[in-house]
């Protein structure tokens, strides 16, 4: 196409959501006064002027095809008002002014088999990342891994008997997106990255790639006498920073590239300030289509936690409680000396104290 | 009988969840579009392909639309001689209204868009918070853009740029909300769209809005530029309600649960059943007004607390962003501007300063608070710190010019 026969973009960037905001939400905007847990899955919102809205969360496949988002759209339409949020871990909230509308609601969301829950202390939908569906450079799939867990899951989901909040995510490689949760599922790879060396000079901007390393294990090299990158594969922690700038440094892999699971990164400040997930299993199989060995790990610590902790206590609190040696004694699993870290500011981890519990 | 077979996800069309790849089928088989079936059928033999073998077979490229150089993450399978109906199969992240709001309306005229041009797969919304249209060929990528664009959507951001913001639900359905989420989102994203289009950066930088210290938004770990909504005076106290939570739930756990799970202990259940606070020790961590949202609620002299440099792990590992701002105001247009100004100081320090692929909070390590500060014009506070100094590793030769900075400041501000 000619140049001048070219669209100009309007560039009007983020769009002004009053506008499909429903009505009770933009009278009110600022004004609400309290909020009650009316059942799960269900919120209710008193403003200040009295006005009062309903809100009912819902867990979705999150890929959404166009006939479901046209089901849930005519869900909106018939049984809530017309209007769909979409919150942080893509869960759907309908709301309706009317308490009488809310059990149709949920009716009709359940008999199109979407799942109504994910309020309060429940465990609410696994945030995903993008995986083997869409991804450039994942270890695993996000949405199988997600489907799996919150089969396993759903009467977490759909009930709300958790001392608090619980937030799980996913990781399909180690570094990139993701997010802290109170129980993270990420890629840890095992291996250094296997080199196609024929294709490094013409593929990669080798100065970038050598600049990516955390431990500067890459370094330029004449290979088969083609300028290439090689790593020390004493150094290489097996991050896999590399690959995203290099393709041909292959870092996934089927057999050595695992799971590992983290857990008690919060990011409230109730109570107590922000925390990061820490590591507690790695070596996990990356399985698909079912990824039974990560589940089973979830459910432990989810058994444990839900019977240990204190009302309103995140996981990383009742850890902090009851000690790590607790928490690897409860949950069974083992310590290791991959779990005392060695990276910048590790002795902030380390205990330089008599605090210790017999 | 399917072109491509999967033994392997029809497994994940078993349980209770709703199920993804069900989806796709549905696509692959009843969709009146012939594309759209062979695409989705492409994919499906693709995807599993990828469980079969426990690898990812996508590729990045260049595709954007005409006038931007970012927004599209190209997809070009390297398997593609196998599952050529999906051998390109480009995602469009295109910026959400601030919250998350949509009409039934304005989704189904997306959806008519998107089947017309793209596979029929949306994503509500990705990690960073756009709206992920996910599979089109490089022409699709432009005239679905065009299409949308005539009404009201604009591409978010990939690669080194300003990425698309995320807000919390907010003052529209949160008693807790202490700030002007919406309005904040729009401002700042909505200055740097030659930003979020052009991708000219070290590397990415995301702004994310929480409207109360619970921070559902992630802002603090997950964003180089996080405003947190607070207040500054006294928590609003409704006594009547605080008596009556104390009779429903009884002393015992009003204790246990509300007064001794305060951070800083300015917490008393009187004899009568009311609560005493004393909130020049309040730190505003949201617990107890969480515990008890109809007798407790933020204070009325409110403002968002500015926190820089959150980040997840490459390349120095996992950052919380840090307070830089602890106080603004956010009530007139100037205060408004001047938040952008900030925004403004920062990303161009960076610009200036970053190393290539080196995030704002990476830099702020390397260089130290103290020079960040300083570029973008900050006077050091000590809300800024955790602790002071603990190694005497420093010299103080100006120690008697900056103290006298500090007496000058405090000066100013109780002149008012």
């Amino acid at each position: 196409m000619a140049l001048e026969e070219m669209r100009q973009p309007i560039e009007s960037g983020c769009p002004d959501g009053f506008q499909y905001m429903h009505p009770t939400m933009r009278r009110n905007y600022g004004l609400w006064d309290y909020h009650e847990n009316v059942k799960p899955g269900v919120l209710l919102h008193v403003a200040k002027s009295g006005e009062k809205i309903w809100t009912i969360k819902v867990g979705t496949q999150r890929i959404l095809d166009v006939f479901s988002l046209r089901t849930l759209c005519d869900i909106g339409d018939k049984y809530a008002e017309g209007y769909i949020r979409f919150t942080l871990r893509s869960n759907i909230e309908y709301v309706v002014t009317d308490e009488a509308k809310v059990d149709p609601l949920i009716k009709a969301i359940e008999d199109a088999g979407f799942v109504v829950g994910g309020t309060a202390n429940s465990v609410t939908t696994l945030s995903h990342t993008q995986g083997w569906l869409h991804c450039d450079i994942p270890g695993t799939d996000a949405s199988g891994v997600v489907k799996s867990m919150m089969d396993e899951l759903i009467d977490e989901f759909k009930n709300c008997n958790m001392p608090n909040r619980v937030h799980i995510t996913t990781s399909c490689c180690q570094i990139n997106c993701g997010g802290q949760g109170d129980i993270a599922i990420n890629v840890q790879h095992t291996k250094p990255p296997k080199i196609n060396h024929d294709q490094v000079a013409n593929v990669c901007e080798r100065p970038s790639v050598v600049a990516r390393c955390p431990v500067a294990a890459i370094r330029p090299a004449m290979v088969n006498g083609k300028p290439s990158l090689e790593v020390d594969e004493k150094k290489c922690i097996c991050c896999g920073a590399c690959f995203p700038p290099c393709p041909p440094m292959q870092i996934n892999d089927a057999e050595h590239t695992k799971l590992a699971i983290w857990v008690g990164g919060n990011h409230s400040n109730a109570r107590g300030k922000p925390t990061f997930q820490k590591l507690v299993a790695a070596g996990i199989p990356n399985n698909p289509p079912r990824w039974p060995e990560a589940t089973a790990i979830v459910k432990r610590i989810l058994k444990e936690y839900k019977a240990g902790a204190k009302d309103w206590e995140r996981i990383n609190e009742w850890i902090e409680r009851i000690g790590w040696p607790r928490f690897f004694e409860v949950t069974g699993l083992p310590f290791t000396k991959y779990h005392v870290d060695n990276w910048r500011g590790a002795r902030a981890s380390l205990n330089a104290s008599t605090h210790i519990r017999f | 009988m399917p072109k491509y077979e999967t033994p392997m996800l029809d497994e994940l069309e078993n349980g209770p969840w709703p199920s993804f790849i069900s989806g796709i089928k549905r696509l692959r088989d009843e969709h009146p579009e012939k594309r759209i079936n062979e695409v989705c059928g492409s994919l499906l033999g693709q995807l599993e392909h990828s469980y079969e073998t426990r690898k990812g077979y996508w590729k990045g490229g260049t595709v954007s639309v005409f006038g931007y150089g970012g927004g599209i993450i190209p997809r070009f399978s390297e398997v593609g001689d196998a599952f050529p109906e999906s051998k390109e199969f480009h995602t469009l992240r295109v910026q959400p209204p601030a919250g998350n709001y949509y009409s039934t309306d304005m989704l189904r005229q997306l959806a008519d868009s998107w089947e017309k041009h793209g596979s029929g797969l949306i994503t509500f919304h990705g990690q960073t918070g756009n709206i992920m249209f996910i599979g089109t060929d490089t022409d699709g990528t432009q005239h679905f853009f065009d299409e949308i664009n005539e009404y009201g959507w604009d591409l978010g951001g990939a690669g080194p740029c300003v990425r698309t913001g995320m807000s919390c639900v907010g003052a529209a359905r949160c008693e807790q909300s202490c700030c002007n989420e919406h309005a904040i989102h729009r401002h700042l994203l909505n200055n740097f769209t030659d930003d979020v289009h052009r991708p000219a950066l070290p590397y990415k930088f995301k702004f994310k809005i929480s409207g109360c210290p619970n921070d559902c938004q992630n802002a603090i770990e997950r964003s180089d530029f996080a405003v947190i909504g607070t207040w500054r005076d006294d928590m609003v106290i409704n006594q009547d309600e605080v008596k009556a939570f104390v009779e429903k739930k009884g002393r015992d756990y009003v204790i246990d649960n509300v007064t001794s799970r305060c951070p800083t202990n300015c917490m008393t259940l009187n004899e009568d059943n009311t609560l005493t606070v004393d909130n020049s020790n309040c730190v505003r961590c949201m617990h107890c007004l969480n515990v008890m949202p109809k007798a407790l609620s933020p204070g009325n002299d409110r403002g968002v607390t500015i926190l820089i440099g959150g980040k997840r792990t490459l390349k120095i590992g996992d950052l919380m962003g840090t307070v830089v701002i602890p106080f603004k105001k956010l009530e007139t247009a100037e205060d408004y501007e001047s938040l952008v100004e900030f925004a403004e100081e920062v990303i161009d320090f960076w610009a200036e300063n970053g190393l290539e692929h080196e995030r704002c909070g990476e830099m702020i390590e390397r260089i130290g608070l103290v020079n960040f500060l300083e570029g973008v014009g900050v006077d050091v506070d000590p809300h800024m710190i955790n602790n002071p100094r603990q190694c005497s590793y420093v010299r103080t030769d100006g120690w008697d010019e900056e103290a006298e900075k500090w007496f000058a400041r405090k000066a100013e501000e109780a002149a008012g």
